[in-house]
């Protein structure tokens, strides 16, 4: 536990350190945000509709954002043979790296969520939808997205591949997540989408450390 | 005392793409002594260490670690062996101690990351961040690592690269004493460390 616990810090420590922690991932969220009015226009009516399937992809592009670093830099400098030496099997080496990307860019993006909701007019109903669905869906990126990203850990530029490679896995979530909102907002129960969300969290949770490992396996040998 | 632990590799065969890197591959490391990987450019060094850190699989034959007093794979390699690579998998953005900090968590220690750093003469620069250090300063902050964990086998992938004079006679009297405690020595490298030790020789 001691391990898991200081890999984790370790890696808190570098995103601080090199990217800003939290506040990179977040002012993209922000930004694009910021550009949809412009782009459609400031028609309160198809802002307030769009907001939600527009904040869920907004958050799915801000977590690819880092993502194709999370083993890259490890790689680089021979870190990745001591992740693999370690006292810890591989697979938990790459659920802890892909918990800490999420504290740093899924669990901050749904704090933002509703403030940027605010921002696009989305109706007040849907508030709590979305960030709960958030909150579920979130970790999927960070998981999944683990995948991809250990399978481009030894290419230069993997960052376009990695998002052809990763962004598939993200469409169910975002299906069901803005799909949980929009059923709040229209009054529906969104209690299915929730747990759908909740399952596909926890089948990440599974496969993406151990599909994860293998992919890094292949990439040291 | 450490715990002795013998290194054998047995008819390894290693291949790299298309290329036959060696093949028929047998030595015995013991307790105790310094083995020296020596061969060309490419010839395999780095491979035949990966390979017997576990960190690539031989295409034939296989590599078993003893401990003394024990049977064959009671412990898991992981706990029995460090590997420093040519590179020293160290956090530029993280001082020389938090590095070592880190490594102590997440591998053991036998010793304070502090005393280690201090051994290799980086007492001073502990707290630097270690992407100011040259490449000598980082390969003795590997090394201190090395030392630190305090696991028995010890493979070492050029360990005096970028080392200046000062550097090199401390990495020599590092891994003497090592050996001398009864710790196993497999070392890539050209040059000789200490005299009168035991070669493998890839092709």
């Amino acid at each position: 536990m001691t391990a898991f616990l200081a890999l984790i810090r370790r890696d808190l420590m570098l995103s601080f350190r090199i990217g800003g922690g939290p506040f990179l991932g977040l002012a993209f969220f922000l930004t694009v945000t910021a550009m949809l009015p412009l782009g459609v226009g400031a028609k309160l009516s198809l802002l307030g509709e769009a907001a939600a399937g527009f904040l869920w992809v907004a958050a799915a592009l801000a977590s690819l954002l880092s993502l194709d670093r999370l083993f890259q830099a490890d790689a680089e400098d021979g870190s990745l043979d001591q992740l693999a030496l370690g006292s810890l099997p591989l697979e938990l080496a790459v659920l802890a790296k892909a918990i800490a990307h999420w504290l740093t860019t899924g669990l901050p993006l749904t704090l933002a969520a509703p403030v940027l909701a605010l921002m696009l007019n989305m109706p007040e109903a849907g508030y709590g939808a979305l960030t709960l669905s958030l909150l579920l869906g979130s970790p999927v990126f960070s998981l999944a997205g683990a995948i991809g990203a250990a399978l481009t850990a030894g290419l230069r530029r993997g960052g376009l591949l990695l998002s052809l490679l990763v962004l598939p896995l993200f469409v169910p979530v975002v299906v069901f997540g803005a799909g949980a909102v929009s059923a709040a907002i229209n009054g529906f129960d969104p209690g299915t989408a929730f747990l759908f969300l909740g399952a596909v969290s926890l089948f990440t949770l599974v496969i993406g450390p151990v599909a994860g490992a293998s992919a890094l396996r292949i990439h040291l040998s | 005392m450490i715990a002795g632990v013998e290194v054998k590799g047995e008819t390894l065969t290693c291949r790299r793409g298309d290329r036959l890197l060696f093949a028929g591959l047998s030595f015995a490391a013991r307790p105790g002594t310094l083995t020296q990987i020596t061969g060309a450019n490419g010839t395999g060094k780095t491979s035949l260490l990966r390979m017997i850190a576990g960190l690539l699989k031989p295409e034939e034959g296989r590599v078993t670690l003893v401990r003394e007093g024990a049977g064959p794979g009671a412990d898991e390699p992981a706990e029995l062996l460090h590997y420093l690579g040519h590179q020293d998998a160290l956090k530029s953005q993280m001082t020389a101690r938090e590095n070592l900090d880190f490594a102590a968590r997440w591998q053991g220690a036998a010793h304070e990351p502090g005393a280690a750093l201090e051994r290799l003469g980086l007492a001073a620069q502990a707290d630097l961040p270690v992407g100011y250090f040259s490449a000598g300063q980082r390969r003795r902050a590997a090394l201190a690592r090395c030392w630190m964990i305090g696991f028995p086998v010890w493979l070492l992938d050029e360990p005096t690269a970028s080392l200046d004079a000062n550097g090199r006679a401390l990495a020599v009297e590092l891994i003497g004493a090592h050996v001398a405690a009864g710790g196993t020595v497999i070392a890539a490298t050209h040059e000789v460390l200490i005299a009168g030790a035991a070669e493998v020789s890839v092709r």
